[in-house]
């Protein structure tokens, strides 16, 4: 190890998900900032040579850039907490809770902010009660428009606004296609901002809000991900007050699901200036259109020592046995 | 206040560049690197039956006698012994009639398709082509920002019937085609072949329409079942501009094909090709050159045929066994490709990251048209995976249909399987939609 204590780091992408190309650009974006910032960093993809490579050659610590499942709903990371290996980021047992969508909502609502009116269902019960009378209740009881979204992942993928009642049938086996329950929110005009929080419990802290103003007014993939077709205010142009009850949401939201190192939450800021929570990511997206990034530069950080930073804070710690790590597998 | 939108020219792109935009469709094929993943979707030749190790050895000697040839600039139209021996390689499928100053050699048969693109067509210009057609060629026709008309195929490929009502239309609105384009062998995506009354009928309506013909030939002689057919260029017209290919006879990796054109049209390609890449790469050039010389290509071909024949079986056989009624598909005679219809209502885009779960991929049929048809559509490619890996692929395809069979069923009261006639297993009828 090099004086500072660390040197050495892995960085996961790619994976099986459908987020399997943003996690490779994520991978590629994370692992240029390391080397610049002097950390020795190889991308390995989370398959079945990992664990023998990161046995036969360990490193100070793992960054995972995996988006979707494995790499946000803590099975990843339940390997790496067995094998002892350091990793940066929110522990398994916690990436469960957040990375469905419905779970962190509750979470969130319960700590007393605002989210969308949600209704979360399998297949399985429009299937046995009657998708058209399950829908009209929907319908009747959080009205139009709706917005459609799997209830796991992330990208934008699978999500669609619904503005008319009969648009809702097709729509829904288009979502169910991306996984096997569907979050069905009521929708909520407004500006959408993504605020990033580094670091963990009381140090905790929010970077500045990233405003999205997507060119066609969705924020869908492709928007998301070609540069050009979205603009990015960053910081956000709200009100100081909301500047504020934006990054004092993410913080909590931070908290209260007890994540670890980095997160994002997304959220709208209504007409009269509420602050609504729509999700947040274990595993943000880290490539060149992605919004922690821009946060960052905002806060006039480098990401490269950022992410250092965050290496040798996971590295110092302490494995699920409670002995310091030897990044043993 | 503007904000930033990470491209400070965004502003400055030209039209053409409007479609250019990151896709879900080819973010879902990351996935298809992965071995967990059976790729049904690119058609990838099987260059692993090429004696690799005869062609290592071919090309080591090649550098040691001809290297400073091989690795110099060369001549834009191409090299000359190679286009001597495209000469031979289209007398193969009838073209006998051709001189080798008629021929331009270019970075694969796509740069000539682009070259061919870029000398005919302006902003606007309409190009009729199969529907489906060929996912390359339309990317060359919108970049030429051409509007392109399809033409609808059966079992028998290109209807002439549909083609002289296009043509007809577009008479009856004062405007012409610029060219037809056509994949008559074991078409790419379809899977069906132009028949041979049909050749002659295509011919005469360009004929009588003074109509230019693309014809795209990459996978004329890897047929299953009968010797090639004679290509259209090959009887005798003027008005055929002909492409080919050693992607699928040799190796797609050296991207060498070429364009036969007539003479007026060849000097066009020339300088156009000079312009875009100056010359073809010498190095590819000479290794198929050494190649068509030295070793026994067309035995390989006779591998490479029996090897896509034996793929091909399997694919049918398990879309026979395992596929849920009301799903139709084509029976390729040669090529790469096997085009699947959907029962009434599925969407093969919409579906496709139920798929991705499901470690399977194909290619939605949307893509394979310029205007949105063709969303009950797939492409299966059978030429790259072993037997077992696409028995594999189409059970857990046929799982997949299954399961968006059902949430329609759930979500719009309809039992798609149903539809369409209640044809079961089979062959689909006609490949493509009528156009509206």
């Amino acid at each position: 190890m090099s004086g500072a204590g660390f040197e050495r780091a892995v960085v996961l992408a790619g994976g099986l998900a459908l987020e399997r190309e943003v996690s490779l650009r994520s991978g590629r974006r994370v692992a240029d900032a390391l080397r610049h910032a002097g950390v020795e960093t190889a991308v390995l993809d989370a398959d079945a040579d990992l664990l023998p490579a990161l046995a036969a050659d360990p490193v100070d610590a793992v960054f995972i850039a995996l988006h979707g499942a494995t790499g946000e709903d803590g099975s990843l990371r339940s390997v790496l907490e067995l094998a002892g290996v350091p990793f940066v980021g929110t522990p398994a047992e916690r990436c469960r809770i957040a990375w469905d969508k419905p779970s962190a909502k509750t979470v969130v609502r319960a700590a007393g902010h605002l989210t969308p009116d949600w209704v979360a269902l399998p297949h399985a019960t429009f299937r046995e009660l009657g998708a058209g009378a399950v829908l009209d209740l929907i319908v009747a009881r959080l009205g139009l428009p709706l917005m459609l979204k799997p209830a796991q992942g992330g990208s934008a993928l699978g999500v669609e606004r619904i503005g008319a009642a009969t648009d809702l049938p097709s729509a829904m086996v288009n979502c169910f296609a991306y996984g096997d329950t569907v979050l069905i929110e009521r929708f909520v005009e407004g500006t959408e901002v993504a605020v990033s929080v580094l670091g963990s419990d009381e140090e905790s802290r929010a970077l500045p809000a990233v405003e999205i103003v997507p060119a066609s007014g969705v924020f869908d993939y492709a928007a998301r991900y070609t540069a050009g077709m979205t603009a990015y205010h960053t910081p956000a142009r709200l009100a100081p007050d909301v500047t504020e009850r934006v990054a004092q949401l993410a913080v909590d939201v931070h908290r209260a699901l007890g994540l670890r190192d980095l997160s994002r939450t997304d959220a709208i800021v209504d007409a009269e200036g509420g602050v609504h929570f729509l999700e947040v990511n274990v595993s943000p997206g880290m490539t060149q259109t992605s919004m922690l990034p821009m946060s960052i530069a905002a806060a006039r950080l480098d990401l490269g020592q950022a992410l250092r930073a965050m290496i040798a804070a996971a590295a110092s710690r302490t494995d699920m046995l409670g002995t310091k790590s030897t990044v043993r597998v | 206040m503007r904000g930033h939108s990470l491209d400070p020219f965004a502003d400055r792109y030209a039209e053409r560049t409007h479609g250019m935009t990151a896709s879900e469709i080819r973010a879902l094929f990351a996935v298809v690197s992965r071995p967990e993943v059976v790729s049904l979707a690119g058609g990838m030749p099987a260059v692993t039956t090429l004696p690799l190790d005869s062609v290592g050895s071919m090309i080591g000697e090649m550098v040691r006698r001809l290297g400073a040839h091989a690795l110099q600039y060369g001549s834009g139209q191409g090299d000359p012994r190679l286009r001597e021996q495209i000469l031979q390689v289209m007398a193969l499928e009838g073209i006998t009639e051709a001189s080798a100053d008629e021929v331009v050699v270019t970075v694969g048969s796509q740069q000539g398709l682009d070259l061919i693109s870029r000398v005919f067509l302006n902003p606007g210009d309409v190009v009729l082509a199969e529907g489906p057609s060929y996912v390359g060629a339309l990317g060359t026709f919108q970049a030429a920002q051409a509007h392109v008309v399809h033409v609808t195929m059966d079992e028998s490929g290109l209807e002439p019937d549909a083609l002289a009502a296009a043509l007809g239309e577009l008479a009856a609105q004062g405007r012409r085609a610029k060219f037809l384009y056509t994949v008559p062998n074991y078409h790419n995506p379809a899977g069906v072949t132009l028949g041979e009354d049909r050749r002659a009928q295509v011919l005469a309506l360009a004929e009588a329409h003074d109509l230019l013909v693309i014809e795209d030939n990459p996978y004329g002689l890897l047929g299953f079942e009968h010797e090639p057919l004679r290509a259209l260029r090959a009887r005798g017209t003027d008005r055929v501009i002909y492409l080919g290919s050693f992607s699928k006879t040799f190796a797609p990796g050296l991207r060498v094909g070429w364009v036969l054109a007539p003479h007026a049209v060849k000097d066009k390609l020339v300088l156009a090709s000079e312009a875009q890449v100056l010359c073809p790469p010498a190095l590819s050039q000479l290794v198929v050159a050494e190649y068509l010389e030295s070793q026994p290509w067309l035995e390989q071909v006779k591998v490479f045929r029996e090897l896509y024949r034996e793929r091909r079986d399997a694919a049918l056989d398990a879309l026979t066994a395992l596929m849920p009624a009301g799903v139709r598909w084509t029976r390729p005679e040669g090529g790469f490709y096997v085009w699947v219809t959907l029962p009434g209502g599925l969407d093969a885009k919409a579906m496709q990251p139920r798929a991705v779960h499901a470690r399977v991929a194909y290619v939605p049929g949307i893509g394979f048209y310029a205007d949105g048809q063709g969303r009950e559509h797939l492409r299966l490619s059978y030429c790259f995976p072993e037997p077992d890996r696409i028995r594999e692929g189409v059970r857990r395809l046929a799982g997949v249909i299954e399961e968006e069979l059902e949430l329609r069923a759930t979500f719009l009261g309809t039992d798609p399987s149903r539809a369409g006639g209640g044809q079961s297993h089979g062959q689909a009828d006609t490949p493509a939609p009528d156009l509206p």
